[in-house]
């Protein structure tokens, strides 16, 4: 508790930053809306009402349902990826070995990576069809016909790509949950005669819910909006997401009004998703 | 410990832990093998790395034909000034929660008394420009109409909160998808301003902060404020109120609490926070890539000229990759203990 | 110097009322004790006293001057916490420093103070090392330091001795009160440890949800006490209540014998402490009583014996909890 002095204090301190996001949050959001009503496009002077057609021409863009539907496939194929994978990697760090510093420096270091670094350099150096690591060893071990990762699996692509940036943030988060276990409690079950798998079930698995909780709400909100592994490696034709074709709009059509209709739409959507992320956060986290 | 783990069991976690380390880091090992390898050797597979020649022609080739010395610079400017801004705010900001919380919301209202409220201040507003004599069917009247609208029950609605509905509230306008943002943004930036050159009553025919740290340094401080928020708070929370008490007891002024006592407890704190931001400002590229291209364009928007498809560059990309990646992977290495709390949001312990 | 006056001190947080309405004179260089269980409010009054929290509505006074509104450090008080509340990032020269350097003191003055401070309280060897790498004993000592280099018109500890082990508590206990005999300030001392009050205080204030249910001095509430509440705080081990709570007795004031007696019962239990021997007795429709005898005491768990009160130190109750006589 504090006195009324303080918090009268504390309000003018919190104030600016309140001020900024609320500004933040806010204006783009009203400008949007009131862009997405217009028909305004940067290539002509016609511009004017425009009712819902925005809107309209936005969801039935021919790529709009495939940019949805990989939108959601990339984020729960990386969350999938990341949690098992990550919870794998945490009990395997949790392990005594030998060099555990180096290791864990190592594991790390992809998501220091920037995106547009790592998408170039998995598309081309290890990715590529022809002069590419993977074909190479497709090619040594006797392969015919090498796999052109981005020509035939472009989602599937972006989606290893995405999850080499991100694993190491749900192991090293897990592992860090991991190392807070009471090592107590795993001599109690051992006592009580729990084996590894149930020892696993009853007490690592219900220890990390709440780690697990947050690497999902945090990843999510990163996810979603995946961008730069899209354009930088030129597949936004195949595998875009809506991050994507609303970018697309503005760069390549100049259509600010569909959009920012398009725009309004993403944000919707992501609202729909924090809504339901808040009510399983909310009763994991219990703020 | 309870068990004695066997030397043999050992050895084999050794060995399984390296190969994943190592797979994991592969890709980088790899490009930083090719930056120092001649155009052919880079991309003639198999090659043998060890015997192949090694040069540094490629990173002297790059800031010749690219000059990477201005990425770089843009980079840390705008990285390290949008940190240090963010903390300005975020700092009192987190004290604040931290030290002062607001237990109980001061308005409490109904959703059909917002929207009444909100609809009420745009006629009342409207109302009032009417009687001014401005032409209510124009751009600028209804760009200001809008602003009212959303704006003023935004604020009291922002101000009126609690603090763990504000806290909340703040890792929201997180959720906000950056595609929601990228018209007004890019029409608030752009030449001329297209959203405010029809506003007649100020000039700003010479507006431009497209492309300028301008407009790219405010932009990052705002879109890694909640971040910067939550994770002071989360460590402005482990410092015991007594401590501050304390302190008040002993005649401290609220700044000699916040300098001398509530700052160098914090110093970790604040230091891992300015790492976590510096590199998750260093890394950004939706708006990096959709807002700059020349002025102010950091290190991602320096890569994906790269990505042109014509010629095999691989050398001269990989080179271009370890010069972008290499002093915030360092960072990262030195402090990736920090800052995997940090990560956590304080949601983990 | 050191009179703290409360008037009609009320505390609330919103709908939750801690304090309803205190009146409390402190006298000059008075060792006062509150105690209470725990959230009976003894700490928010001191608290209030402090400044560290805001009245809802009264007065706090202190030698006539009024400091409802004044800041903590103005009023000339200082605070002892539980938790030490030291300065961890600062050595304890620096955290005894602080108040001084707060109040800009000349640095000369400051460190003949810090001198005499470290040597009253065996500090000397320890001025520059930091809070983490000191005992118990000895952060406890450096927070005392940081009170009294300040020499305040009245001191506030707030459960000072709660984290140290019994031995120790026991040491620090008699240092804080010659501390008091050396300084003769004010003291007013928060704690849960009736022990400690008894022991410790000029007065006790005994509160009970909020309200000062009786301030005496420790005697004056062990033979008098004016409540129910006060009768069974006071006293270890705690008062016997017969006949529906109307009528109390000590079990030091039970004579025992294996003959004859006002009461009968049974013994379940019997803890020797040496010097004493506590009887837990069966008294039938009495109830569980505690009695207690001398440490040579032959009763054990089983006999059958007979308790007398002794004359005069029976305490009378009525309905409400409130003493008759």
């Amino acid at each position: 508790m504090a006195t009324s002095h303080a918090q009268k204090v504390g309000r003018w301190a919190l104030a600016p930053s309140l001020a900024a996001l609320t500004v933040w949050a806010f204006v783009p959001l009203a400008i949007a809306i009131y862009f997405a009503f217009l028909r305004y496009n940067l290539q002509s002077d016609n511009t004017g009402w425009f009712g819902l057609n925005n809107f309209y021409y936005f969801v039935n863009d021919p790529y709009f349902y495939k940019d949805l539907f990989n939108t959601v496939a990339l984020v729960l194929s990386v969350l999938a990826i990341t949690i098992v994978g990550g919870t794998g990697l945490a009990i395997l760090l949790d392990q005594p070995f030998w060099g555990r510093g180096i290791v864990r420096v190592l594991m790390i270091s992809p998501f220091f990576i920037m995106p547009t670094v790592s998408s170039l350099v998995w598309k081309n150096l290890l990715m590529h069809p022809v002069f590419g690591l993977f074909a190479a060893i497709q090619r040594f071990f006797g392969a015919s016909h090498v796999l052109d990762w981005f020509g035939t699996v472009p989602l599937l692509s972006v989606i290893i790509i995405v999850s080499w940036q991100w694993l190491p943030y749900a192991a090293l988060i897990l592992l860090t949950a991991l190392q807070s276990l009471d090592l107590e409690q795993k001599d109690a079950s051992m006592m009580d005669g729990a084996g590894p798998v149930s020892f696993f079930r009853y007490i690592v698995l219900p220890h990390l819910s709440r780690p697990i909780t947050v690497v999902i709400l945090i990843e999510t909100i990163f996810l979603l909006n995946v961008f730069a592994e899209i354009k930088v490696t030129s597949v936004g034709g195949f595998a875009g997401n809506l991050t994507y074709l609303v970018a697309s709009q503005l760069n390549e059509a100049t259509d600010i009004g569909e959009a920012a209709a398009g725009g309004l739409i993403a944000v919707v959507l992501a609202n729909l998703v924090s809504i339901f992320l808040v009510r399983i956060v909310g009763k994991n986290l219990g703020t | 410990m309870a068990i004695k783990i066997s030397a043999r069991r050992q050895i084999a976690f050794t060995i399984i832990a390296w190969t994943i380390g190592i797979l994991m880091f592969f890709p980088i090992l790899w490009t930083a093998i090719a930056a120092f390898k001649t155009e052919s050797d880079a991309y003639t597979l198999p090659q043998n790395f060890l015997t192949t020649p090694w040069t540094m022609e490629n990173f002297a080739i790059v800031q010749a034909r690219s000059n990477y010395l201005l990425y770089i610079r843009n980079t840390v400017v705008i990285a390290f000034v949008s940190t240090i801004l963010g903390l300005l705010f975020a700092v009192p900001a987190a004290w604040s929660m931290a030290f002062a919380p607001v237990t109980q919301s001061t308005i409490k209202w109904s959703g059909w008394r917002w929207l009444a409220t909100i609809l009420g201040t745009a006629f009342v507003v409207g109302l009032f420009l009417y009687a001014l004599g401005w032409d209510l069917t124009n751009r600028a009247s209804i760009g200001f109409l809008a602003l009212v609208i959303v704006i003023v029950p935004a604020a009291l609605w922002v101000f009126s909160r609690n603090t763990s509905d504000s806290l909340l509230w703040m890792l929201s306008t997180k959720m906000m998808p950056p595609a929601g943002a990228l018209i007004p943004i890019y029409l608030i930036f752009n030449r001329n301003g297209l959203v405010f050159k029809d506003w007649g009553w100020i000039d700003l025919s010479d507006y431009n902060i497209m492309d300028s740290f301008w407009g790219m340094v405010p932009l990052m401080m705002l879109l890694n404020l909640p971040i910067i928020i939550w994770m002071l708070f989360t460590y402005f929370k482990e410092i015991p109120v007594e401590i501050l008490e304390a302190a008040r007891m002993d005649g401290a002024s609220l700044w000699a609490e916040l300098t001398k006592i509530l700052t160098p407890m914090a110093v970790p704190g604040i230091v891992s926070t300015c790492l976590l931001n510096l590199i998750l400002a260093w890394n950004e590229a939706f708006w990096t890539l959709n807002l700059t291209n020349k002025y102010a364009a950091p290190l991602s928007f320096f890569i994906s000229e790269y990505s042109s498809p014509e010629g095999q560059f691989w050398a001269k990309l990989s080179a271009a990759s370890i010069m972008a990646i290499a002093p915030i992977m360092v960072v990262g290495w030195f402090s990736q203990r920090q800052l995997v709390r940090g990560l956590t949001f304080g949601a983990v312990k | 110097m050191g009179k703290i006056k409360l008037n009609k001190v009320r505390k609330a947080f919103g709908e939750a009322v801690i304090i309803p309405g205190a009146d409390l004179e402190i006298k000059e260089g008075e060792f006062i004790v509150f105690v209470g269980p725990s959230g009976c409010g003894k700490s928010t009054l001191l608290r209030l006293i402090a400044g560290l929290e805001d009245l809802t509505s009264g007065k706090i006074e202190i030698d006539g001057r009024d400091v409802t509104d004044t800041a903590p450090g103005s009023r000339g008080l200082a605070m002892v916490f539980q938790s030490y509340a030291l300065y961890p990032h600062m050595s304890v020269r620096n955290n005894i420093a602080f108040p001084l350097k707060m109040a800009k003191m000349p640095q000369t003055e400051i460190d003949a103070k810090i001198a005499k401070a470290a040597k009253t309280l065996n500090l000397t060897d320890y001025l520059d090392r930091k809070p983490g790498q000191l005992s118990g004993g000895q952060r406890q000592r450096v927070a005392i330091g940081r009170a009294i280099v300040r020499s305040p018109q009245g001191f506030l500890f707030d459960e000072p001795l709660s984290n140290l082990d019994a031995a120790l508590r026991v040491n620090m206990r008699l240092e804080i009160m010659q501390l008091h005999q050396d300084l003769k300030a004010t003291m007013v001392y928060v704690t849960h440890d009736q022990v400690e009050a008894m022991t410790m205080a000029d007065r006790i204030v005994v509160l009970n949800r909020g309200n000062i249910e009786q301030v005496g001095t420790p005697l004056e509430l062990y033979n008098k006490p004016n409540s129910l509440f006060v009768a069974g705080f006071i006293g270890s081990p705690k008062m016997n209540f017969v006949e529906g709570n109307t009528i109390g007795v000590r079990p030091e004031h039970l004579d025992i014998s294996d003959k004859k007696g006002e009461w009968q019962g049974t013994v379940k239990l019997s803890e020797h402490l040496g010097s004493d021997t506590f009887l837990h007795v069966d008294g039938g429709k009495r109830g569980q009583l505690t009695v207690r005898a001398t440490g040579e005491s032959q009763f054990g768990p089983g006999n059958k014996i007979w308790m007398t009160p002794q004359k005069g130190r029976l305490h009378h109750f009525d309905a409400q909890g409130r003493a008759t006589k």
